[in-house]
């Protein structure tokens, strides 16, 4: 029943009309911290079970939190970044409830007064159109421990070591319309927090994982009953499950339903969510403040000594890149999407044809790594080695055409290119004397072809073209190539 | 603001009891409901103040939240951690299965 054909991402088509999708996202971001928000054990990741755990992780009594200023300052970056009001004073609460892996009863988060307010970032979308997605808050929090249950038929087992890594949730307003648009948003925070280093962004050790809040409406109504998917944690399973949380929504709703407002898992190998084991109360946590931690306070000028020293971030970057290389505003969004790209580009670009190298970058050096299923920092080409093609092509050493084979070249050897093209002598050749030498021999070997030309059958230049391109292997400059048949067949 | 006498009745009581793990007897019920209604009734003495131009005060030393630096200086302590457990293996602790 979906012609997805015509409708707009987000954008579903039920039997009684169009049905618009209503996103909100809590993103929570693991601070890069050596050590944990309120201990001083390590919050680095793949240790022995327990290894990284004190005693107030471990919720013994009499414990008490001290909290850690790296990663007060971590989150006060982040709100900066995220052009977000800073709260200098917040409050610590409790939120209350029971699992095995969280050994206080409570989880340390903030609730009423957050140390980050609103804000607001610009995401870039797949088809170059740009839209606004309003911050509603980040705070800081405890993560909880993690539980295995596939050790024992009975049992599970417990590790405390990621209990109590500091962590920022980043919650969205409600104002993104479309999965697509859901994607592009963790996308931006995600290299936003990669560019700040405030945290390493890695969604598949857990670094970054996102809870989606999805409801649906008929354009123009009111918002409907939300459904909450926990712990996405990649971008691709965020698209997939918003999708099919739609659509399942949309289904009820057409049958004359109604949504409940309920948690719900997302199941990779099915592709569609599924109702967590409903919790009663799961909702009320009963916050309080904690009376272990006083209210945090810090100056402004703190904050404004912060704000100094924050790098430059996409945005201002993109429009640099625009302006410095004259690229497309689209190709610069692909480029600062991740801090080693535009390091790499502006290396290799430095003093070259921006747009070139932009090109080359983007079109095959990041599709060859693809097909080599490499990653960015696998790549055997330097950014000296492409900037140095680039310069080969630019002034005339050798043609687009050679340069891919140089390039497939250097993607197996790393060799420079300059190497390549001398040991397989690949230079372009531009001597007008040595191309007529080859223009001479096409004409004595295709006689009946020129008559055909000089009798009025223009469209057989190209022939001509294409032969003595063949007969130099390439190397032949199509430009002089193209002057001197000209002259010659007059 | 509810009568000081009946803040909490008995559902409100199985609720707050079943959110804190607490299983508490039948027969203990109808006393605890009293005895939070008295305690409850006793603070509410309070909200006979006028509050509404008077910040929370979060503290009556004056002190200011302390922060320590960013240095991993605990930890490897698994042992110590695992004492008080019941059961563990391997450095886990190992408790009844808790899988949804």
């Amino acid at each position: 029943m979906n012609d997805t054909s015509t409708l707009k991402p987000g954008h579903i088509q039920g039997e009684t009309g169009i049905w618009e999708m209503v996103i909100g996202l809590e993103i929570h971001a693991q601070i890069s911290s050596k050590s944990k928000l309120f201990s001083g054990a390590s919050a680095s990741f793949g240790s022995e079970a327990n290894r990284n755990v004190s005693l107030v992780d471990a919720a013994m009594p009499g414990m008490l939190p001290v909290i850690n200023e790296f990663c007060v300052e971590q989150a006060v970056k982040t709100g900066l970044a995220l052009n977000a009001k800073i709260n200098n004073v917040s409050v610590f609460d409790r939120k209350n409830y029971f699992y095995a892996d969280l050994p206080q009863g409570y989880q340390i988060s903030q609730f009423t007064k957050p140390i980050v307010g609103e804000g607001e970032i610009i995401v870039d979308l797949d088809d170059g159109e740009q839209t606004t997605i309003g911050i509603e808050r980040l705070h800081l929090e405890q993560d909880a421990g993690k539980s295995l249950h596939d050790q024992h038929p009975t049992k599970s087992y417990i590790d405390l070591n990621r209990t109590g890594v500091a962590l920022m949730e980043i919650v969205s307003k409600p104002d993104i319309r479309s999965p697509q648009e859901a994607g592009a948003y963790v996308k931006k925070i995600r290299s936003i927090l990669r560019y700040i280093g405030a945290c390493d962004g890695n969604m598949e050790e857990g670094s970054l994982r996102a809870d989606c809040n999805v409801s649906v409406r008929k354009s123009g109504e009111e918002f409907g009953t939300r459904c909450e998917i926990k712990n996405l944690n990649s971008i691709r399973f965020i698209i997939q499950a918003i999708q099919s949380e739609a659509e399942r929504q949309v289904d009820i709703l057409e049958e004359g339903g109604t949504i409940d407002q309920e948690t719900r898992l997302f199941d990779t190998s099915t592709g569609e969510t599924r109702s967590m084991r409903s919790k009663e109360d799961a909702h009320d946590y009963r916050y309080f403040p904690d009376p272990d931690l006083l209210p945090l306070e810090f100056t402004e000028s703190w904050v404004q000594d912060i704000k100094e020293k924050l790098p430059e971030l996409p945005d201002s970057l993109k429009k640099r890149l625009v302006k410095d290389f004259g690229i497309t505003s689209y190709d610069a969004s692909i480029l600062v999407e991740e801090k080693d790209y535009v390091d790499f580009y502006q290396q290799a670009a430095n003093g070259r044809d921006g747009k070139l190298t932009a090109n080359w970058m983007i079109t095959e050096l990041f599709g060859a790594l693809k097909k080599d299923n490499l990653s960015f920092s696998e790549s055997p080409i330097t950014s000296e080695n492409l900037g140095e093609l680039i310069s080969l092509i630019s002034n005339g050493t050798i043609s687009g055409k050679i340069a891919k084979e140089v390039f497939s070249e250097m993607m197996k050897s790393k060799k420079s290119p300059s190497e390549i093209v001398k040991e397989k002598g690949l230079e372009q050749v531009s001597d007008d004397s040595e191309i007529l030498k080859l223009i001479d021999q096409v004409i004595s070997d295709n006689q009946d072809k020129v008559n055909e030309y000089l009798s009025g059958k223009d469209k057989l230049f190209g022939f001509f073209v294409g032969q003595v391109m063949k007969l130099s292997q390439g190397k032949a400059n199509p430009g002089v190539v193209n002057k001197l048949l000209k002259e010659k067949l007059k | 603001m509810p009568n000081k006498d009946t803040i909490v009745d008995v559902p409100t009581v199985n609720k707050i009891a079943r959110l804190s793990r607490l299983d508490i007897p039948e027969v203990n019920k109808e006393n605890l409901t009293n005895d939070l209604n008295n305690i409850l009734g006793f603070v509410a003495q309070l909200d006979e103040v006028d509050t509404s131009n008077v910040e929370p005060l979060a503290s009556v030393t004056g002190h200011k939240l302390p922060l320590r630096s960013d240095d991993v200086n605990d930890g490897n302590i698994e042992d110590l951690v695992l004492k008080n457990a019941p059961e563990s293996s391997s450095g886990f602790f190992v408790v009844p299965k808790v899988i949804e």
